[in-house]
C-alpha cells in the first residue's frame, strides 16, 4: 500500500475523530446525569445526591475540556484535509454545523463556567439552570453533527451546480431531516447514555471492591445499572431501526455488515467469519442460516457484497468485525445492567462479588461499542464522502503527503499524552470514591466546594 | 439581499470577537511564564477560568463559519496554512487541557510540565494565529477552486513580524485584563507588562502597517499611500483610522505609565481593546473584498444564497442570544477574582 495523501489524511481523520468521539459520548451522558443529580437533590433535599453531583462534576470538567480542544480539531480538518469535499458539500452541510456552533457549542461553553465556578454567585435554581443549559447543548450538539453526517450517508434534498460540480441545497427540511438522520440520532443518545452509565457503574463497583461503600456508591450503582437495564433494549431496538434504513439506503454497507457475498431471498446471520475479500468468501464461518425473515422487513432479495461493484463495495472485514465487537458490548452491558438491578432488589450490591469484578473491567465497553458503531457508519459509507455521489479519493486536498504524515504524527503524539493524562486524572477522582470528599460540613456550606486555595495546600503537603 | 456581504461582517465580527476575548486568554497563558509564584499563577487563571472555553468557541465559529458561508475559501486557506493551522490546533489543546490538568497534577514534575503546557501553548497559538494572519495578508496562489502554492509558502519575514506581533498584541490584552481583575502587587506586575507590550505593539502596527502597504498595489491603491507620495483624495477619507489608533496609544500609554493605579482598572482594558479594534479596521479596509488575498472576493467563494440565508436566520436569533448570556456570565464573574471559588479540589 502506498502511503500517499489519501490514505493518510483517512488515517488522521479516523484518528482524531475516533479520540474525540468518546468525550462527547461520556459527556452528553454525563452531563444528563448531573442534570438528573442536581434535579434529585434540588427536589429530595437528599444530601447524597449533592455528593454525587460534585464528584462527577469535577470528572465531567476534564473530560469536557478534552471534548473541547478535540472538537476545534475537527472544524478545521474539514479544510486542510478535506478541501474539495469541503468546496462541493460546504453549502449543505455547511449550514448544519453552523447552526451546531450557534445553538449548542456557545451555550455548552459558556454554562460551564457557571457549573463550575459559580456556585458561591446564583442560587441553586440558577444552577440547576445552567446545568441543564450544558446538557441540552451537548443533546442539540449530537443533532446537528449527527444531522450533517446522516445527510453524507444518505443525501436527499439537494442538487448538483451543473458548472462547479457542487451541491446545493433545495430542500431544507428533507437535508436535515434526511432518511438516516432519525434513527441514527437516537442510537448515539442512547450510546452516550449507556457509556457514561457503564463508566459510572464501574466506578462504583470498584468502591465496593476496594470496601469503601458509602450512600453515594450505592446510588451510583442503582442508577447506573438501572439506566443500563433500561435503556439497552431501547438500543438494540434504535440499532435494529438504523440497520433498516440503511438496509434501504445503503445496502452495500449491510451486505458487509453481515459479510454476505452472495444475494439471496433468505440470508442467514454469520456469528463468526473472517472476510476474504480478494475472493470473496468467507472463511471458517459460523451460520445461524434463514435468520433474515425474522430480522428484515422486505420481500426483495437481500443483496450481497457480489451485486455490487469491486470499486463500490466498502472494506469489508472492519465493518463485519466491527459490527459484532459492538454487539458483543452493548450484549455484556445489558446483561450487567440487569444483574446490577437483580442485586439491587435482593439488596446484594454492597457485597462484593463477580459482579463487581466484571463491572470495573465493563466500564470501557461503552466507548468500544461507540468506536466501533462509528467504524460500521464510516467504513461502511465507503468508497464515498458523500454516499453515491462524491468518492473519497475526490473529496481530498492539495496537500503533500509528508505533510500529512508530520500533522498525522503530531495528532498521535499530542493525544497520546493528554489521553493518559486524562485518564489517569479522571481514574484518580472516580477511584478516590467519597470518603475522603469533601461533604460540605454546614461550615463550609456558604464556600464554594473545594477551591484554588485548598487544592495549592494539599498539594504543598503532597509534594 | 446581499447575503456574502452580510456573512463577511458577522465572520469579521466572531474573529474579532475571538481576538478580543480568546487574545487575552492567551496572553494571559504567556504571562504565566513569568509568574513569581504558584499563587500568582492560579489567581492569574482563576481570572480566565470560567470563560475561557466559551471565548475559544469564536474561535470554532471562525472556522465553521467560514466553512460554512465562505466553502471555497475555507478549502483554498486551510491546505495553504496546513502547517500553522496543525501549530495552533496542538497548542491550542495543550492549552486548552492545561486549564484543568495543572490542577490534578500531584507530583511536581507534572505540574510543571503542565504549567509550560499552559504558557507555551498560550505562546504558540497566538504565534501560529499570526503567521496565519501574516499568510493571509500576503495572498495565497490559487488555480481554479484549489490552492496551488507549496507547503510552506506562508513562511516569510513578513509573516513572523506579523506572528511576533500578535503574540505581543496578546500580552498587551492580557496584561490590561489583568489589571482589570487583580489587585496589589499582581495588578502592579500586570500594569508593567502592559506598558512595555504597548510600546512594542506601537512599533509592531507601524511596521506591519508599512509592510502591509507594500504588499500588493491594490492596497498601496486603497489607501493612496506609497514610499514617495500621498495622495491626499483617497487617504484623507481613510485617515481618521490611523489617527485613532495614534490617540488609544497615547491615552493607553497615559493610563499606564502616568496616570498608573490612578486610572480606572477597567479602561487600560478597553483601551487595549480598542487599538486591536483600529488595526483591525484597517487591516479589513486593506483587505476587502478579498477573501482569498488577492485572487478570491468574498462573493466569488461564499457558499449558495440559500445556504446563507438559512444560517443568517439562525445567526438573527442566536447571535443576540449568544451575546446576552456571554455579557451575563462575564458580568456574574465580575470584579476582582476571587481565588476562593474554584471547584477544584
Amino acid at each position: 500500500m502506498e502511503f500517499d495523501a489519501l490514505i493518510l489524511s483517512r488515517l488522521q481523520f479516523a484518528f482524531v475523530v475516533a479520540f474525540h468521539i468518546m468525550f462527547p459520548a461520556f459527556t452528553i451522558g454525563l452531563a444528563a446525569f448531573l442534570a438528573v443529580a442536581e434535579g434529585l437533590w434540588l427536589f429530595t433535599k437528599k444530601e447524597v445526591f449533592k455528593r454525587l453531583y460534585l464528584h462527577w462534576v469535577k470528572i465531567f470538567a476534564l473530560a469536557f475540556g478534552i471534548g473541547v480542544v478535540s472538537g476545534v480539531v475537527m472544524s478545521y480538518q474539514f479544510g486542510t484535509n478535506w478541501a474539495v469535499f469541503s468546496d462541493k458539500a460546504g453549502s449543505v452541510i455547511g449550514p448544519l454545523l453552523g447552526y451546531e456552533v450557534l445553538t449548542a457549542f456557545f451555550l455548552e461553553a459558556t454554562f460551564l463556567g457557571v457549573m463550575l465556578f459559580g456556585w458561591k454567585r446564583v442560587g441553586p435554581t440558577l444552577h440547576f439552570v445552567a446545568t441543564c443549559a450544558v446538557a441540552i447543548g451537548t443533546s442539540i450538539s449530537a443533532f446537528w453533527i449527527l444531522s450533517a453526517n446522516s445527510w453524507m450517508q444518505t443525501p436527499v434534498g439537494f442538487d448538483i451546480d451543473p458548472e462547479t460540480g457542487n451541491f446545493f441545497a433545495t430542500d431544507w427540511w428533507a437535508v436535515i431531516f434526511n432518511p438516516s438522520f432519525p434513527s441514527r440520532y437516537v442510537h448515539m443518545m442512547l450510546a452516550a447514555f449507556i457509556t457514561t452509565a457503564a463508566v459510572v457503574l464501574a466506578a462504583g463497583a470498584y468502591q465496593v471492591i476496594r470496601g469503601r461503600v458509602t450512600e453515594p456508591t450505592r446510588w451510583q450503582i442503582r442508577m447506573a445499572s438501572g439506566t443500563l437495564l433500561l435503556l439497552m433494549p431501547l438500543q438494540i431496538w434504535a440499532g435494529h431501526w438504523s440497520g433498516e434504513v440503511a438496509h434501504h439506503y445503503q445496502p452495500a454497507k449491510v451486505a458487509a455488515m453481515e459479510g454476505w457475498w452472495e444475494t439471496s431471498d433468505v440470508q442467514g446471520t454469520i456469528l463468526f467469519a473472517i472476510p476474504d475479500a480478494e475472493n470473496e468468501r468467507n472463511i471458517a464461518e459460523i451460520m445461524i442460516p434463514g435468520t433474515s425473515p425474522y430480522l428484515f422487513n422486505t420481500d426483495e432479495p437481500l443483496q450481497g457484497l457480489n451485486a455490487f461493484p469491486e470499486d463500490e463495495r466498502p472494506p469489508v472485514f472492519p465493518v463485519f468485525w466491527s459490527f459484532r465487537i459492538m454487539v458483543g458490548a452493548g450484549m455484556i452491558m445489558l446483561f450487567m445492567g440487569g444483574w446490577g438491578v437483580a442485586l439491587w432488589a435482593m439488596k446484594r450490591i454492597e457485597k462484593p462479588g463477580l459482579f463487581h469484578w466484571l463491572a470495573v473491567p465493563s466500564g470501557v465497553l461503552g466507548f468500544v461499542a461507540v468506536i466501533t458503531g462509528w467504524i460500521v457508519a464510516e467504513v461502511g459509507r465507503q468508497p464515498y464522502t458523500v454516499y453515491g455521489f462524491l468518492r473519497t479519493e475526490d473529496s481530498i486536498s492539495p496537500v503533500e503527503p509528508a505533510a500529512v504524515a508530520t500533522s498525522l504524527i503530531v495528532f498521535m503524539v499530542v493525544y497520546a499524552i493528554i489521553f493518559t493524562a486524562g485518564v489517569i486524572y479522571m481514574a484518580r477522582i472516580a477511584t478516590r470514591g467519597f470518603d475522603d470528599d469533601p461533604t460540605d460540613p454546614p461550615v463550609r456550606e456558604h464556600r464554594a466546594p473545594g477551591s484554588a486555595l485548598a487544592s495549592v495546600t494539599d498539594k504543598a503537603e503532597e509534594a | 439581499m446581499d447575503y456574502p456581504l452580510i456573512w463577511s461582517f458577522l465572520i469579521a465580527t466572531a474573529v474579532m470577537l475571538y481576538v478580543l476575548l480568546d487574545g487575552s486568554d492567551l496572553g494571559i497563558g504567556i504571562l504565566t511564564a513569568f509568574a513569581k509564584s504558584d499563587e500568582e499563577r492560579n489567581l492569574m487563571t482563576a481570572t480566565i477560568e470560567p470563560v475561557w472555553d466559551g471565548n475559544e468557541t469564536w474561535l470554532i465559529l471562525g472556522g465553521g463559519g467560514l466553512f460554512a458561508a465562505f466553502p471555497l475559501a475555507y478549502a483554498i486557506l486551510m491546505p495553504a496554512f496546513y502547517i500553522p493551522v496543525l501549530l495552533m490546533l496542538a497548542a491550542l489543546i495543550f492549552r486548552g487541557v492545561a486549564f484543568e490538568f495543572r490542577h490534578k497534577a500531584v507530583r511536581k514534575t507534572t505540574r510543571h510540565f503542565w504549567n509550560g503546557a499552559f504558557s507555551y501553548g498560550s505562546l504558540f497559538a497566538a504565534f501560529a494565529q499570526g503567521l496565519i494572519l501574516g499568510g493571509f495578508i500576503q495572498g495565497v496562489s490559487v488555480d481554479g477552486r484549489s490552492f496551488a502554492g507549496g507547503t510552506f509558502d506562508w513562511l516569510t519575514p513578513f509573516t513572523l513580524l506579523v506572528a511576533v506581533s500578535v503574540a505581543g498584541g496578546y500580552v498587551l490584552l492580557g496584561s490590561s485584563w489583568l489589571v482589570l481583575k487583580t489587585e496589589g502587587s499582581l495588578q502592579k506586575w500586570s500594569r508593567a507588562w502592559a506598558r512595555r507590550s504597548s510600546l512594542f505593539v506601537a512599533l509592531a502596527m507601524a511596521a506591519i502597517s508599512l509592510a502591509t502597504l507594500s504588499i500588493d498595489p491594490r492596497v498601496t491603491e486603497r489607501w493612496g499611500v506609497t514610499m514617495q507620495a500621498i495622495e491626499f483624495g483617497k487617504f484623507l477619507p481613510l485617515a481618521p483610522i490611523p489617527l485613532l489608533a495614534g490617540l488609544v496609544l497615547v491615552a493607553l500609554w497615559r493610563d499606564l505609565s502616568i496616570l498608573g493605579d490612578k486610572a480606572p482598572d477597567w479602561r487600560p482594558m478597553v483601551l487595549s481593546a480598542a487599538l486591536f479594534m483600529t488595526g483591525y479596521l484597517g487591516l479589513g479596509i486593506s483587505l476587502f473584498p478579498y477573501l482569498v488575498p488577492f485572487e478570491l472576493t468574498i462573493w466569488e467563494t461564499a457558499a449558495r444564497d440559500n445556504a446563507l440565508q438559512l444560517m443568517l436566520v439562525g445567526a438573527s436569533i442566536m447571535l443576540p442570544v449568544i451575546l446576552a448570556y456571554t455579557i451575563y456570565v462575564y458580568s456574574l464573574f465580575w470584579g476582582k477574582v476571587d481565588p476562593e471559588e474554584s471547584y477544584h479540589d
